[in-house]
């Protein structure tokens, strides 16, 4: 085997290999993520979260805008406050209410924002002052059995 | 008598340990005595090139035949079970994070070890038995920058490549599966598990998985080949410890990684 076939060869190969890295970080991955698209945060608070992670979408119409940067719990409120990182492109009116949404029944959490008619638009850093609590099951079939035994005991 | 059979019992137990951990120095010396022949090494970048050619592209039929069976036959398994809960269009997140995460990095390191470094030591180890290492050092060539240094770095570079390769065909294997053979729909198959799947950090973790397996693999190798006792036994059975140990070391070493790894996730 002579040197130049050796070099030849290693160079396919290097070639191949570093083309899979590629394939596997625009096609498999997507490397938006890795993209500092300028954004700017809001935060909101929340009575409950739920099962919201790092890193859910933020979805207004359900078009992904941004993504839940960190939470930490208010220590005075107990109340929990989301920082999202919204892309630059989308800004918000001042009376957008941010709710917890689940995607199916099963499906991910996230948070939607829908936009109202305030001209005014949320800033860097600013607040969303209107937030929708995610819907607990347990709380919500506990409220359900506790309505049906109070009506129930109303009509006997 | 029973105490003297005890203090043999105890000295073979302390001769074992003593052995294993002047082992373990001297493997450790090794290593930076090869990472110190580095530059002179890389001088000759020829050498570490022509290791490239044996260990990375003599290797690419068995780990690129694995991948696309692999992932063939997670595409059927994956989606005969996804598709019991209704979830079937998740086949692309599910094969494409079992490869580029675990699959990939640990199934080509195995296949690696037992390929290309099984025949690392075995060269290492026959080039000691007919003392050729010696040879050379008589020639004022030193082995270790000459032999060692430019095997290890070849199955350094070749190993993260190879598990690269190693997951493409596997997820073209699932898609092969997937899409041609159950009929689902491509859009679903590319677009979940682009939703799933970022690069950072799940393709990176792989990588640099595959790059500690490829420096433990390549460390284990020449070490053992060099290591080796000059004879036909002691070479078969170095090449023998060669694979044991550096499929062991992949396993426990994916399991370190994997726990740092899933750290601050909220899955440890």
């Amino acid at each position: 085997m002579n040197r130049a076939t050796i070099d030849l060869w290693v160079g396919v190969f290097v070639t191949v290999a570093l083309g899979a890295i590629l394939f596997l970080a625009l096609k498999v991955a997507n490397l938006a993520t890795l993209q500092t698209v300028p954004s700017y945060r809001l935060e909101a608070r929340f009575d409950n979260i739920g099962g919201l992670k790092l890193r859910a979408p933020v979805k207004a119409a359900g078009v992904v805008v941004g993504r839940v940067e960190r939470f930490r719990l208010d220590a005075k409120t107990y109340e929990a406050v989301v920082t999202m990182k919204i892309d630059n492109g989308f800004h918000f009116t001042k009376d957008t209410i941010g709710s917890i949404l689940t995607s199916g029944l099963l499906g991910e959490v996230y948070i939607g924002l829908d936009s109202g008619g305030d001209t005014a638009m949320l800033a860097d850093g600013g607040e969303i002052a209107k937030t929708q609590s995610a819907v607990v099951i347990e709380k919500l079939i506990g409220q359900f059995l506790f309505d049906k035994a109070g009506s129930t005991g109303s009509v006997k | 008598m029973p105490a003297n059979t005890l203090v043999f019992g105890l000295r073979r137990v302390g001769a074992g340990a003593i052995k294993v951990i002047s082992r373990l120095g001297f493997a450790a010396r090794f290593f930076v005595a090869v990472l110190l022949h580095t530059p002179s090494a890389l001088r000759r970048i020829q050498l570490t090139l022509r290791e490239i050619y044996f260990s990375g592209v003599l290797s690419l039929v068995i780990i690129l035949v694995s991948g696309l069976f692999v992932g063939m036959v997670l595409g059927l398994q994956g989606y005969d079970s996804l598709n019991k809960y209704g979830a079937g269009d998740s086949l692309g997140i599910f094969v494409g994070l079992a490869l580029v995460r675990e699959l990939g990095p640990v199934v080509a390191g195995l296949l690696f070890a037992s390929r290309a470094g099984s025949a690392i030591t075995a060269e290492i180890g026959l080039m000691k038995t007919t003392e050729q290492l010696v040879a050379m050092e008589m020639m004022a060539v030193d082995p270790l920058a000459r032999i060692v240094a430019p095997r290890f770095w070849g199955g350094v570079i070749s190993m993260p490549l190879l598990a690269a390769l190693f997951s493409v065909l596997g997820i073209f294997g699932a898609y092969l599966v997937g899409v041609s053979l159950i009929g689902m729909d491509s859009g679903a198959f590319w677009g979940n598990m682009r939703a799933g799947i970022d690069f950072w950090p799940d393709v990176t973790n792989g990588i640099i998985k595959s790059i500690v397996f490829g420096v433990a693999v390549s460390l284990i190798a020449v070490f053992e080949g060099y290591d080796a006792q000059p004879t036909a036994e002691g070479v078969s059975s170095a090449t023998t410890r060669t694979v044991v140990g550096s499929s062991l070391a992949i396993l426990a070493l994916d399991f370190v990684l994997t726990v740092f790894m899933f750290r601050g996730t909220g899955v440890v």
